[in-house]
C-alpha cells in the first residue's frame, strides 16, 4: 500500500496524458470569460454569440408552438407587430395600420419595402397564403387553432370528414398589394394584440413549392437568414440579412446550439463554450452568485394551478375550494421547493400582461383559520382526496408539501396522489376521469388579459378542464372583447377575473421566472414575456 | 464456415420480425394519447389531431398497424417521426454518431483493458495486479453517470483540456464520453483477461512450451493469451451491442445526439416508427457482433470448427 500511493491507476494517467496531448492542440479557441476581455471595450455592432435552444419540433412558424423553434423563428421572421419586451404593449412593424370599426372585420395595410431572404416580396398575399394554409385542417398545422375565429374556419376544419387542401378562409381578402382584410366570426377587440405570434407570420411562395424543404432552411423576412441547414440536435446558424427593412441586428452572425439537457448547457457557458443559457432550477442561488450581473431574472407568461373537478359533488362549494386556497402557504413552498424561482400567484392573469393585478385573488393569501373555518361552512370534508399530477414534470415535491398543509390546515388526513405520464395524464382529464384537485400549466398565445380567462373559464372554452361555466363570466369577457380597443376591454377582464376567483374553479399557485446567464463577451441580453431571448438586441462586447 | 454463417443469417430473419412485432407492440401499449401529449398542454385544434392520428394510422388495430409498417419497410420506407421527418433521415444523422462514440469506447477499453489485464495476470500479486485491482474496483463502483459528470467538470470546465458538450469539435469531442462509457467494460475485460491469464499460465500445455525452451515471449503471447481470449472476445462482442444501446446517459451527459437520446425521446412521445426502426437496426447489429464472435472462436481455437 505504501508503494501504490506513489502513483496514480494507469487509466488515470493515461486520460490525463491524452488530456493534455489535446489541451496543447486546443490553443487556438477563445476563452471568453478569462482576462482578455478586461482591455478597452467597445460596442460596436457586429461579432458573433451562441445562444442555448433545446431541439426545435419544427421550423414552419404555422407548426411550431414550442419556445426552442418560436426562439429561432423570432430572429429569422418579422411580425406585423412586435411585442414590447418590457411591457409586452404591441407595436406595427410589418403593419403600418391595423384598424377596425366594429371589432370584426380588421384591415391591414403594411409598410412597402420588406422582402423575404429570397428577394420575393413580402405583400398582403404572403399574409393572407400563409394564414390560409395553417388554418386548413389538411395541413395539420399546430398553430391551426390561432384561426378559429376567422370567418370560413368551419369549413376547413370540418367535424367529419376531410377538408378540401385547395380551400381557403372566407374571412381573409386581399385588397391590394399592401392591404388585406380578416374578418372575424365575433367582434374581437385583442385581434391587433394577437397577430404578433409566430402563427401570423407571413411565407413566401418558396414554401408552397417544397414545405418540406423549407423547414430544413426556412425563408423569413427577419434580421437574420438561415446559414446552411438545421442541423438536427446540434445546431442552427444564422447570420445578418443584408437588405433587412426594419432596424437590424446588432451581431453579424449567432448559433443556436441545441443542447437535450439544460444542465449541459449551464455548464458549457460555465467552461466558456456558450453565451447564453438558461440557469437550471437547481442551480439558481449558486448562479446568483457567480454570474453576478450576468444573471438575468425576468418574468415570464407561464402561470400554474390547481382546478377542481367540478362535475364532481364533493368540489360544488365555492367555500370549500375557496378554503383549498387559503390552506396554502405558497411563499413557503416556492422557498423550500422551487428555491424562489416563481412568484406566488394572487391573479389569473399573468404579471406580464397589461392590466394584470397583483393581487386580484381574495382567498389566495396563507390563513389556515379563515381556511379551516371556510371548510366547516362548506360541510367539511369526508374521506380520501385525490392530488392527480403528471408524473414526468418533477411535480412531486410541491405536490407532497402543498398536501402536507392541506392535511395539518384543513385537517385531511387521507391524500392519495395520482400521477401517470402526462399524455396518458391528460387523457384523463379530457375524459373526465380525475375526480380530485389537478395540476396544470398555462402559457400565453398572446399577452391580452383574454388569453387568460376565456381558453380556461368560459363555458366553452378550448383548455377548460374544470367544467366551470358561469354565464356572467361568459358575458363580460365577451363585452371585453366587443370593447372599442385594446385597452378598453380591460375592465370586462378585470371583472370578469373577479367573479371567476370568487367562485375559485381553480387555485392559482404560482407565476414562472425566466433566469438566464450570459457570458461576459456579450451585452444587452433581454428576455421578453415569451420567454424569448431579444437575439437582435444583444451586443458582442469587441476587445481591442 | 460459409453454411455456418449463412444458417446464422437465416436466424436473423424471424428475430427480426419478432424483435419489430414485439417492440411495436410495447409503443403500443403505451397509456395515453400520444397526439394529445404533442402540443403539451393546450391541445391541438380537434381537426387536426384528427388528420394527424389518421397520417400515423393511430386508429387502426395494432395488427393493421403493424402491417402498414411492414409494407412500407418492405419498400425501404422507414415511415415519418411526429415532426414530419423520415425516420431514414433521423437514423441517417444518429447512426454514424453513436457508431463513432461505441467505436472509441471500444477500442479505448480494448486496449487498455487488454494491457491492464496482462500486466496484472503475468505477475500474479505483484505491485501491479493489485495497482489494477484497486483501480478497476474503484470505476465499477463509481455509476458511469457520476463518473461523466465528475469527468465533465474538471476535465471539460475547470481544466478545458475537452470540450463540454456537442460533438462540433469533430474527433476530439468524442474522446471524453467515449472514454466515460467504455470505463465500466475495461474493468470487465481487465479482469477477465487477468484470470483467464492466470488460469492459463498454469496450464499443462504452457509448462510444456516453457520445458521446450520457447522464449517467454512466445510462450505467453502465442499460447497462453490467445487461449485467454476467448471468454474476452465473447464478451467483447456482446459489448459493442451494448455501447451502442446503453450509450444513452453518456450522450445525455455530454449533449452528442447520437441513438440513445432519439429513442428515449421517442419512447416518451411514443413515436412507435421511430423507436421500431432504430430498435430493429440495433438488434441486426446485435446479432452481426455475436455472428462476429461466433466466427472468431474457431480463429483462436483450432480445435472449434464450423460447418
Amino acid at each position: 500500500m505504501v508503494r501504490s500511493a506513489r502513483k496514480t491507476p494507469v487509466w488515470i494517467a493515461l486520460i490525463l496524458a491524452l488530456g493534455l496531448v489535446a489541451a496543447a492542440c486546443g490553443g487556438d479557441d477563445d476563452e471568453p470569460g478569462s482576462g482578455q476581455t478586461s482591455g478597452p471595450t467597445s460596442v460596436e455592432p457586429g461579432g458573433d454569440f451562441s445562444l442555448q435552444i433545446c431541439e426545435p419540433e419544427f421550423l414552419v412558424p404555422q407548426n411550431d408552438n414550442e419556445t426552442c423553434g418560436g426562439q429561432v423563428l423570432q430572429s429569422l421572421f418579422t411580425p406585423l407587430v412586435q411585442y414590447d419586451v418590457e411591457t409586452s404593449e404591441p407595436a406595427n412593424v410589418v403593419a403600418s395600420d391595423i384598424s377596425t370599426d366594429d371589432q370584426t372585420t380588421w384591415t391591414i395595410t403594411l409598410n412597402a419595402g420588406w422582402t423575404f431572404h429570397d428577394g420575393s416580396p413580402v405583400n398582403a398575399q404572403s399574409f393572407v397564403d400563409a394564414w390560409n394554409w395553417a388554418a386548413n385542417a389538411s395541413n395539420a398545422a399546430g398553430n391551426n387553432y390561432f384561426f378559429a375565429n376567422i370567418e370560413g374556419y368551419d369549413e376547413l376544419n370540418p367535424t367529419e370528414g376531410d377538408a378540401d387542401p385547395e380551400a381557403t378562409l372566407s374571412g381573409l381578402e386581399v385588397v391590394d398589394d399592401l392591404t388585406f382584410t380578416a374578418t372575424l366570426t365575433a367582434p374581437f377587440s385583442q385581434f391587433a394584440l394577437t397577430v404578433g405570434y409566430n402563427a401570423f407570420y407571413p411565407l413566401p411562395p418558396a414554401f408552397f413549392e417544397d414545405p418540406e424543404g423549407f423547414n430544413e432552411q426556412p425563408i423569413g423576412n427577419g434580421p437574420y437568414m438561415m446559414d446552411g441547414v438545421w442541423e438536427h440536435d446540434q445546431f442552427i446558424k444564422v447570420t445578418k440579412f443584408p437588405d433587412y427593412a426594419g432596424t437590424p441586428g446588432n451581431a453579424d452572425n449567432i448559433e443556436f446550439r441545441i443542447y437535450s439537457d439544460p444542465d449541459v448547457a449551464y455548464t458549457d457557458v460555465q467552461a466558456g463554450n456558450l453565451d447564453i443559457a438558461d440557469v437550471p432550477d437547481a442551480q439558481i442561488e449558486q448562479g446568483r452568485t457567480d454570474f453576478g450581473d450576468a444573471f438575468i431574472e425576468t418574468p415570464s407568461s407561464v402561470f400554474q394551478y390547481i382546478g377542481f373537478p367540478l362535475s364532481d359533488e364533493r368540489f360544488q362549494s365555492p367555500e370549500l375550494r375557496q378554503a383549498f386556497s387559503l390552506a396554502i402557504d405558497r411563499e413557503a413552498v416556492i422557498e423550500a421547493v422551487f428555491f424562489n424561482t416563481r412568484t406566488p400567484a394572487r391573479s389569473l392573469i399573468s404579471p406580464v400582461v397589461a392590466g394584470s393585478r397583483e393581487d386580484a385573488c381574495q382567498y389566495c393569501a396563507f390563513d389556515p383559520e379563515l381556511a379551516a373555518q371556510k371548510l366547516e361552512e362548506a360541510g367539511g370534508w369526508e374521506g380520501p382526496l385525490k392530488f392527480w399530477f403528471n408524473s414526468d414534470g418533477g411535480h412531486e415535491t410541491w405536490v407532497e408539501a402543498v398536501s402536507n398543509m392541506w392535511r395539518q390546515n384543513l385537517g385531511i388526513q387521507e391524500i392519495q396522489f395520482e400521477s401517470s405520464e402526462f399524455a396518458d395524464y391528460l387523457g384523463s382529464l379530457d375524459a373526465g376521469d380525475v375526480d380530485g384537485p389537478f395540476r396544470l400549466g398555462w402559457v400565453m398565445d398572446y399577452p391580452s388579459p383574454q388569453n387568460y380567462l376565456e381558453p380556461l373559464h368560459a363555458c366553452e372554452g378550448s383548455s377548460n378542464n374544470t367544467g366551470y361555466c358561469n354565464e356572467e363570466v361568459d358575458a363580460l369577457i365577451a363585452e371585453g372583447n366587443a370593447a372599442a380597443s385594446i385597452d378598453e376591454g380591460i375592465d370586462s377582464y378585470l371583472a370578469a377575473e373577479d367573479i371567476i376567483l370568487e367562485d375559485m374553479p381553480i387555485i392559482p399557485t404560482w407565476f414562472g421566472l425566466n433566469q438566464s446567464v450570459h457570458s461576459d463577451r456579450i451585452t444587452n441580453v433581454q428576455i421578453d414575456a415569451f420567454s424569448f431571448i431579444r437575439v437582435a438586441d444583444v451586443q458582442v462586447v469587441a476587445s481591442e | 464456415m460459409g453454411r455456418y454463417t449463412i444458417r446464422r443469417l437465416l436466424q436473423a430473419i424471424p428475430v427480426f420480425f419478432g424483435a419489430t412485432f414485439i417492440i411495436f407492440m410495447m409503443v403500443f401499449a403505451l397509456p395515453g394519447d400520444p397526439i394529445r401529449a404533442l402540443a403539451g398542454e393546450r391541445p391541438f385544434s380537434e381537426s387536426v389531431q384528427r388528420e394527424l392520428r389518421e397520417r400515423y394510422n393511430l386508429n387502426d388495430p395494432l395488427p393493421v398497424q403493424y402491417g402498414k409498417y411492414m409494407l412500407a419497410l418492405a419498400k425501404l420506407d422507414f415511415g415519418e417521426s411526429f415532426n414530419r421527418r423520415r425516420v431514414s433521415d433521423i437514423m441517417k444523422e444518429r447512426f454514424p454518431v453513436t457508431i463513432k462514440l461505441a467505436l472509441f469506447a471500444f477500442l479505448f477499453e480494448m486496449f487498455l483493458g487488454l494491457i491492464a489485464g496482462v500486466l496484472a495476470g503475468l505477475r500474479r500479486g505483484s505491485f501491479m495486479d493489485n495497482l489494477v485491482l484497486v483501480s478497476t474496483t474503484a470505476v465499477v463502483a463509481i455509476p458511469v453517470f457520476v463518473l461523466g459528470f465528475v469527468a465533465q467538470l474538471v476535465l471539460g470546465v475547470q481544466l478545458r483540456w475537452f470540450p463540454v458538450a456537442g460533438i462540433q469539435s469533430g474527433f476530439y469531442s468524442y474522446l471524453l464520453p467515449a472514454m466515460v462509457l467504455g470505463s465500466l467494460s475495461l474493468v470487465y475485460i481487465a479482469r477477465l483477461t487477468r484470470t483467464s491469464l492466470v488460469e492459463n499460465l498454469r496450464s499443462d500445455y504452457i509448462r510444456t512450451a516453457t520445458a521446450k525452451g520457447l522464449p517467454r515471449t512466445r510462450v505467453v503471447g502465442r499460447h497462453a493469451l490467445r487461449n485467454s481470449l476467448i471468454p474476452v472476445v465473447t464478451f467483447l462482442g456482446v459489448d459493442l451491442g451494448a455501447l451502442m444501446g446503453g450509450a444513452i446517459i453518456t450522450e445525455g451527459i455530454f449533449n452528442i445526439p447520437g441513438i440513445g437520446r432519439e429513442i428515449f425521446q421517442a419512447v416518451r412521445s411514443q413515436e412507435g416508427a421511430v423507436v421500431v426502426g432504430i430498435v430493429t437496426a440495433l438488434v441486426l447489429i446485435y446479432i452481426l457482433a455475436n455472428l462476429v464472435v461466433d466466427l472468431l472462436y474457431a480463429v483462436l481455437d483450432p480445435r472449434i470448427r464450423y460447418d
